[in-house]
């Protein structure tokens, strides 16, 4: 038993867990003891006896875990243990609730924990559609609502959209690039620990006293820093998620820019790895802004400090300054991926190159550039300072260019192409072209400042954020899922399924977003309980359609527990695509390639005879005709 | 090069025709509700111009779609491949520049009606707007610096520039018939400027989450004419009370507000 708490795993991570949240609580009594004041505090914004163990806890969870074992013995000079592999690849399920090293492992545990955290952050979705299909408060007070929609929304950011996509780039971009595993195992998987912890603080957050953290994923100042404990919870799971994001995107570039196998140069890569090698560029700059916001408000609610308190000298308006410095990049963040995904999916199922490959790839950099200098459009009615409103709505208004340009290119793509649509990711593949460029229409006129003024915090922005993000993000998310879903099981998942949760994805996103356009001009602001009875129809249509929303997720959740456990097994390369990660078998062995491979050519070399984008180790050596045989970077 | 092998004259045909229906239904909808202030029209009429700008796109984008997938679908047990076309310079440039010109125009028009329903007039009238969790109220300077709860009246076609003071957190002012809308921001004075051109009743919506009270967090604004509005002035009992002029004060003076453009003519 003792040699149980000794190893790294469950038990140790409990113990870790127990013993820190206990040293927390004792340093909170003892230091206040000293100081005279009474051992436990509970303003709304203080509770200095839940925020150190909330700090202390996770660490010691990861302790106990294991992620730091490595480093740990290494810097004390003791023995590492580096070579007994333990760590990497999974032999059964239970593996998968270890610390491991095994980018694919990896990459299957973040897609589980993304999924889980979807459902919950669903449910949620789901009472607040149930709250407002009639006007008037019916199932939850306002406090829970705000709550609710806090939650819901920060959820699905920071532990569903965000790391999902990070998580099926964890799989399929080291094989895609030829390498064995990503730059930094180790961080890897102390990335994906990380996000768990996030997860938990936001639902954690529900039983705090005073309820969840209920200022909105955005958490506005002053609002924040005076809203009750559960905000605290909002401000730290910020905190796991930023750095589980940072590592991951450092851990990307890194492995993008270094480990490409032999041949593979910057224009023979996938435009998936394009896109991760912009959102991880994003990732590295932007992320640390939120960090600071979200700490910036943490020290004026736990420390008193006075960054946004106005009464003090602070600055109320330059906390949405630091926030949407973040978290306008951040859609970007949660799209690009999207995009690398559909231009894999589309380029394979219709059986073409990409058309355009090199704009594709440099339209993916526009968009990371001119995404830096659009963040005040979220600001312009906030009272900043208004010369700023005009340059910030014309690089608001260019950033469609780069992604027109994609949108183009994607239909180029399909033109004298064979269109397969036996696979449910080219269905989610051509629906998020056409509810893309919805989401895309609106929020160029969201660019026009006048139009804004009017639209801002309306349901117009509901139906936007959720057109691109729901209509965009998660359908790529499915896309992928579906498309690479063979190559990380080995089995086949059920078409019919597919296609029903298709079907009832598309319709439940049209009818439950696109009147939402409407509720939102003609006067209905957002984030309320509570409505005017004339939106009271529209509403009532509205959660009609979310709830069939929602429950067609669960055929989505029923074919991928079930086809994992008793699909068919899976060819290596069922769709015949040409990229490397279906080169190896599916499920890959162990270390993803006995020798590294050769890459010969270009991504998408459909329709030309005898082309090749990689050669296997073993294989005969023949470079085909016409295709430089240059080795290197 | 391709135009011998795809049908773009009947695309492009197909494309007018739904647009133009589209456009029809599209502009026939009063989406934004009654105008009644003169930036309303302006606002509306840029709304529909995106909006044919944005129709033609669409159809653009879904009659393309739908083509291909009419025209390109593979036939079952074809396993062969696309042809290997890597690209057109020529379309990825005419793709590349003309949403570019189509977006500063669209931004262009957007900067012409912002500076237009934003330009002060000579005959103003000031109003401060005060917000607190969940009420808000108005005062009207002057000698006697009027104070009503809940109630705002002004009058109808003089232009209104509203001062607006939170005393706690962030609250937005919002009528839908106006079309503007405002944050109002502790420990600064934001401004907007109206000029309602119709007599009538409102409701002032609060649409920047400020707490559990958002959602009714609402005030009556009336329209009328001068005369009627300079009676009801007249007979407010209430001053606004010392606080509120107090934190108004400190607002101005320590916290000047960001450079709005009626205060850099």
């Amino acid at each position: 038993m003792v040699a149980a708490f000794k190893r790294p795993g469950w038990y140790r991570a409990l113990l870790g867990t127990l013993v820190a949240a206990g040293l927390g609580v004792g340093l909170v009594v003892v230091l206040r003891s000293i100081s005279g004041l009474s051992a436990f505090q509970s303003e709304q914004t203080g509770y200095p006896q839940v925020i150190v163990p909330l700090i202390m806890a996770p660490l010691g969870f990861l302790l106990g875990i294991g992620c730091f074992d490595y480093w740990l013995r290494w810097a004390f000079g003791l023995p590492t243990i580096p070579e007994d592999h333990a760590m990497h690849g999974a032999k059964s399920w239970k593996d998968y609730f270890k610390v491991n090293t095994d980018h694919k492992v990896i990459g299957v545990q973040y897609l589980c924990v993304n999924f889980f955290f979807f459902f919950v952050s669903g449910l949620m979705a789901m009472l607040i559609r149930a709250e407002l299909a009639q006007p008037g408060t019916q199932i939850v007070s306002a406090s829970t609502f705000n709550g609710l929609f806090s939650a819901h929304a920060a959820i699905m950011i920071f532990v569903f959209v965000v790391p999902v996509f990070a998580g099926l780039a964890n799989y399929v971009l080291p094989l895609m690039i030829g390498a064995p595993d990503m730059a930094f195992p180790r961080l890897n998987a102390l990335s994906f620990w990380m996000l768990p912890i996030a997860g938990i603080l936001f639902v954690a957050s529900f039983l705090a006293p005073g309820g969840a953290f209920d200022a909105g994923w955005t958490g506005y100042a002053p609002l924040s820093t005076g809203a009750p404990l559960g905000q605290s919870f909002f401000n730290l799971g910020v905190q796991f998620a930023g750095a589980s994001s940072i590592a991951t995107a450092l851990n990307f570039l890194v492995t993008i820019i270094t480990m490409r196998a032999p041949g593979m140069t910057f224009w023979r890569m996938p435009l998936l790895v394009w896109a991760n090698l912009s959102t991880s560029l994003l990732v590295v700059a932007a992320t640390p802004f939120i960090a600071g916001a979200q700490f910036m408000v943490f020290f004026d609610r736990i420390l008193h400090t006075n960054f946004f308190q106005f009464g003090a000298g602070g600055d109320v308006i330059s906390y949405q300054h630091i926030f949407w410095f973040y978290s306008h990049p951040a859609v970007y963040i949660m799209i690009l991926p999207g995009f690398g995904i559909i231009s894999e999916v589309i380029s394979t199922h219709a059986r073409k190159p990409i058309f355009g490959y090199r704009l594709m790839a440099l339209a993916l950099i526009g968009i990371v550039v001119l995404s830096y200098s659009v963040w005040a459009h979220h600001m312009f009615v906030a009272g900043m300072f208004s010369w700023l409103r005009v340059p910030m709505m014309l690089t608001t208004l260019l950033i469609a260019v780069p992604t027109g340009i994609k949108i183009f290119s994607w239909l180029g793509t399909l033109y004298f192409s064979k269109i397969h649509t036996r696979s449910t990711a080219m269905l989610f593949a051509l629906a998020f072209i056409v509810t893309f460029t919805i989401g895309g229409i609106s929020g160029v006129m969201l660019g026009m400042v006048p139009f804004d003024i009017h639209v801002s915090d309306t349901y117009f922005i509901v139906a936007h954020i959720h057109f691109v993000l729901f209509g965009g993000s998660v359908f790529t998310i499915f896309a992928g899922v579906y498309h690479w879903f063979p190559k990380m099981t080995g089995r086949m998942y059920d078409e019919k399924l597919g296609r029903v949760h298709f079907w009832g994805t598309l319709i439940g996103t049209w009818g439950t977003f696109i009147p939402m356009h409407w509720v939102g001009m003609d006067g209905m602001p957002r984030r309320v309980a509570d409505y005017a009875s004339q939106f009271g129809n529209w509403n009532l249509l509205i959660s009609c359609f979310a709830f069939m929303l929602g429950a067609v997720q669960l055929v989505f959740l029923y074919n991928m527990i079930v086809s994992w456990r008793f699909g068919p097994r899976a060819e290596a390369n069922p769709w015949r695509a040409n990229s490397i990660e279906w080169l190896v078998s599916s499920p890959p062995p162990i270390y993803n390639f006995d020798e590294i491979p050769r890459v010969v050519g270009g991504p998408y070399e459909f329709g030309i005879p005898g082309a090749r984008h990689a050669i296997m180790a073993g294989e005969g050596a023949e470079v085909p005709a016409g295709q430089p045989s240059v080795v290197g970077h | 090069m391709f135009s011998n092998r795809i049908p773009i004259a009947k695309m492009a045909a197909a494309v007018v025709v739904l647009s133009a229906i589209t456009c029809a239904i599209m502009l026939s909808i009063n989406w934004n509700g009654a105008e009644d202030s003169t930036a309303a029209p302006k606002i509306d009429d840029l709304m529909n111009i995106a909006i044919v700008l944005s129709t033609v796109i669409f159809w653009i984008v879904m009659v393309a779609l739908a083509y291909a997938l009419h025209a390109f679908k593979a036939k079952p047990g074809d396993e062969s491949d696309g042809e290997p076309i890597h690209g057109n310079t020529r379309l990825e440039i005419v793709w590349t520049l003309v949403p570019t010109v189509i977006v500063l125009f669209l931004g262009g028009w957007s900067w012409k009606v912002l500076d237009e329903v934003e330009e002060p007039t000579g005959h103003q009238l000031t109003v401060d707007v005060f917000s607190q969790q969940y009420a808000w109220s108005f005062g009207y300077p002057g000698k006697e610096y009027a104070y009503s709860q809940g109630v705002l009246h002004v009058p109808v076609n003089r232009q209104i520039v509203f001062k607006m003071h939170s005393q706690d957190v962030i609250h937005s002012f919002w009528v839908p018939q106006w079309r503007i809308k405002k944050d109002n921001v502790p420990g600064i004075t934001t401004t907007a400027i109206v000029t309602p051109d119709k007599v009538g009743t409102y409701q002032l919506i609060c649409t920047e989450l400020c707490g559990f009270g958002h959602a009714s967090m609402r005030a009556k604004v009336v329209v009328e004419p001068e005369a009627k509005w300079a009676k009801w002035v007249a007979g407010l009992k209430e001053k606004v009370p010392t606080p509120l002029m107090v934190s108004v004060k400190q607002d101005t003076e320590t916290n000047p507000e960001p450079l709005e453009r009626v205060d850099a003519e």
